[in-house]
């Protein structure tokens, strides 16, 4: 098959993507596909499609234009083939505003949450607001951007003081916050792939310095990794079930990674789920698969046979 | 269950290795690389400015000289023809030296390299200007030190820290500072905190590492002496080709008491054996001709002074009030200090956005501290693009200033 894998971007998380993508890239050689990659950050990507014609474009890109719906919809008016998720529920996944919403309106469970949005700051005085999310959520909470990805622009608040400067600095990243309660637990990714999707193995993720920020995501070494993740048989269950009802409730396709938190008494509590998993060295979705007995090009295979159907099937 | 390595040597790396991490910031820095961002980030001396045929005639004329010797290995101490040229050209700044004392680096970051590996052992003090050059941090850091950091001012580094330091009983290994337009404060030290300096560490028995790479880019007013100059046997200074020649040959220096001489030579074989016999030849070649190198010299510093023009210009018309800057009579960088609840490292993913970047200040502190600085370089890129990215950045403050007063109502 001929593809075109699409990495790179103009995103923070940009060298990240072009690591997965030259693996992603390998592993689809390996496979016997014709496979090149397109870094968009370096080429008009609507030429380079043109002149490419791929039979399918393999997403390997990141943040906002990669995972928002953005890349999926121009690959929809140009006509090509994609995998992963279709561009409307990319833009509802990604933001993670809209994502919880929707979480929580299909009964997933997801750590409680106030939106703050930086034009509400701006134009409509909600600055005097921000008490009332302190009492929604409690503390300690986490602040996030609503739009980004790898831990960018995320911090933990202990005390209300420090709220505005960390929503400032989320701010920084995305138009939009979310303040989230702060779940005590073990932190565990479920990658889901597949028509119809299938969960992996979780990986439990133990941060060293106890924070899985950006540095402790791409150092190698700064976090171990457990697979499978060391839950009990009814966690382990709860985790799979959870990942597959965020997979539903967001109408997620071919691929995806859902992080959450399961709690002292065995509860998942979904934080977010990622169109676009990491595909490097360490990664978590492919560390899932490996798990699973599947190596990165079968995983590949896996996302590619997934989208393969859908084109051919309409 | 199985513990996922990703790293399976994780367990073995030395503790020194401990800071070295993936970080947000040289995440934003990847796409602050991108032609349609406005860096006034990166240090890069403006090398297009240096006339091709210059540089061909250097390296033919090397190896038509020197042939199959440019190839070879050489002595650790560096080529004595070389050494005999940079005596000339600190000669240019006042600054007296032996060939004998010398020894030639790669780059004067091997120098600051090799400085620490003589003098620091695990949990050293060390005194360093503060803030300092974030180079000279990383390599001092590899040694595992203890900072002292000494504030700076207009004036340069605040000497009565230090002698309030020294009063207390601290007794750093040496002391660090950049005298001449500071990386990255862009000050220079008065000639009175000059002697002050000078006087306590002599007094107290401390070297002082004089980091010298901006000090023959003046864009005005009379240069004042060097520490070496004013006392050449305390003080071990640190000298480059890369702001006046090309970065790219790799050539600095250390001039010091011979004693010191032969520990970084020994220090400096143990490194890399030798520095590149090329591009010394090839350095000393080009500075073998003075009208030459002085004529491309006031041509690249008077670009520079143009360009510290339109950034100090246009930073006047942008940035809101609040903002404090230096003035650099030379050198590459402006230092800014905003209002203390400024965030300037969180606040860069806003600027890359916006198309602009800067280095946030706590890059240049070891100890975090520095959240409301930033650096900014004038060295780059053309006035309108210095100008359109100060503008870029003024926008931004006041919409921070703005989105500040709105969580704070």
């Amino acid at each position: 098959m001929n593809v075109a894998v699409l990495a790179g971007g103009r995103t923070p998380e940009r060298d990240v993507s072009l690591r997965g993508g030259h693996r992603v890239t390998g592993a689809l050689h390996e496979l016997g596909h014709d496979a090149v990659l397109i870094d968009p950050g370096e080429h008009s990507l609507a030429e380079a499609l043109q002149e490419r014609s791929p039979d399918l474009c393999y997403l390997t890109l990141h943040g906002k234009e990669g995972e928002d719906g953005t890349v999926q919809r121009l690959l929809d008016l140009v006509g090509l083939a994609h995998t992963g998720t279709a561009a409307f529920e990319c833009e509802i996944a990604f933001d993670k505003l809209l994502a919880k919403d929707a979480l929580d309106r299909a009964g997933v469970r997801t750590p409680a949450w106030a939106p703050i949005e930086g034009t509400a700051l701006r134009d409509l005085g909600a600055g005097a607001a921000l008490g009332r999310a302190i009492e929604r959520v409690g503390l300690p909470c986490v602040v996030k951007p609503s739009r980004s990805g790898s831990a960018l622009g995320v911090s933990s608040v202990a005390r209300e003081s420090d709220l505005p400067a960390a929503v400032m600095a989320a701010l920084s990243f995305s138009g939009g916050v979310v303040v989230e309660a702060a779940v005590v637990g073990t932190e565990v990714a479920v990658g889901v792939i597949g028509t119809p999707g299938e969960s992996l193995p979780a990986v439990e993720i133990v941060p060293k310095g106890g924070t899985y920020d950006y540095a402790a995501r791409y150092t190698a070494g700064a976090t171990e990794y457990f697979t499978p993740a060391r839950l009990g048989d009814d966690a382990t269950a709860a985790c799979r079930d959870a990942a597959m009802a965020a997979w539903d409730a967001l109408g997620l396709r071919d691929v995806t990674r859902v992080d959450m938190i399961v709690d002292r008494d065995g509860v998942p509590w979904v934080l977010e789920v990622c169109v676009s998993p990491g595909m490097t060295e360490t990664s978590l979705l492919p560390m899932g698969a490996n798990a699973a007995g599947m190596g990165l090009a079968q995983l590949c295979d896996a996302v590619i046979q997934s989208a393969a159907r859908r084109s051919v099937g309409g | 269950m199985a513990e996922f390595s990703i790293d399976r040597f994780v367990d073995l790396y030395a503790h020194r290795t401990s800071g070295m991490s993936a970080s947000e910031v040289r995440a934003l820095f990847a796409v602050a690389s991108r032609p349609e961002v406005v860096s006034l980030a990166g240090g890069m001396p403006f090398v297009q400015a240096l006339p091709t045929d210059d540089v061909l005639d250097v390296v033919r004329g090397v190896l038509a000289e020197h042939g199959a010797m440019s190839l070879q290995y050489g002595g650790g101490q560096g080529h004595l023809g070389l050494r005999e040229r940079l005596v000339e050209l600190m000669a240019a700044e006042d600054v007296d030296g032996d060939p004998e004392d010398m020894v030639v680096t790669t780059g004067a970051q091997q120098a600051l390299d090799l400085v620490g590996k003589i003098f620091i052992d695990p949990s050293d003090l060390i005194a360093v200007e503060a803030p300092a050059y974030v180079g000279a941090l990383t390599a001092f850091g590899q040694y595992e030190p203890r900072y002292l950091q000494i504030e700076i001012d207009d004036d340069g580094m605040i000497v009565d820290q230090l002698e309030e330091a020294l009063v207390r009983g601290e007794r750093p290994k040496f002391v660090y500072t950049c005298p001449n337009f500071g990386n990255p404060g862009g000050v220079t030290l008065s000639y009175t905190r000059r002697e002050q300096l000078v006087s306590l560490c002599r007094e107290a028995g401390i070297p002082i590492v004089e980091d010298n790479p901006y000090g023959m880019l003046r864009f005005e007013g009379t240069p004042l002496p060097s520490l070496r100059t004013l006392d050449p046997e305390n003080v071990i200074y640190l000298g480059t080709v890369s702001k006046v020649f090309s970065p790219g040959v790799r050539v600095g220096w250390a001039l010091a008491e011979q004693s010191v001489v032969q520990r970084l030579v020994l220090a400096k074989e143990a490194a890399d054996l030798c520095g590149s016999s090329f591009t010394m030849l090839v350095t000393e070649r080009y500075f073998a001709d003075e009208e030459r190198w002085r004529g491309n010299l006031a041509a690249l510093t008077d670009i520079y002074r143009s360009r510290r023009d339109a950034m100090l210009e246009s930073i006047d018309e942008h940035f809101p009030d609040g903002a404090m800057w230096t003035n650099p009579a030379g050198g590459f960088y402006v230092w800014v200090t905003l209002p203390d609840w400024f965030d300037t490292r969180a606040m860069l993913a806003a600027a890359v956005e916006r198309r602009v970047a800067y280095v946030p200040g706590t890059a240049f502190y070891p100890d975090g501290r520095g959240g409301n600085q930033m650096r900014l370089a004038f060295c780059y890129p053309p006035e309108d693009r210095i100008r359109e990215g100060i503008a870029r950045l003024g926008s931004l403050l006041e919409d921070e200033q703005a989105l500040y007063r709105s969580l704070h109502p």
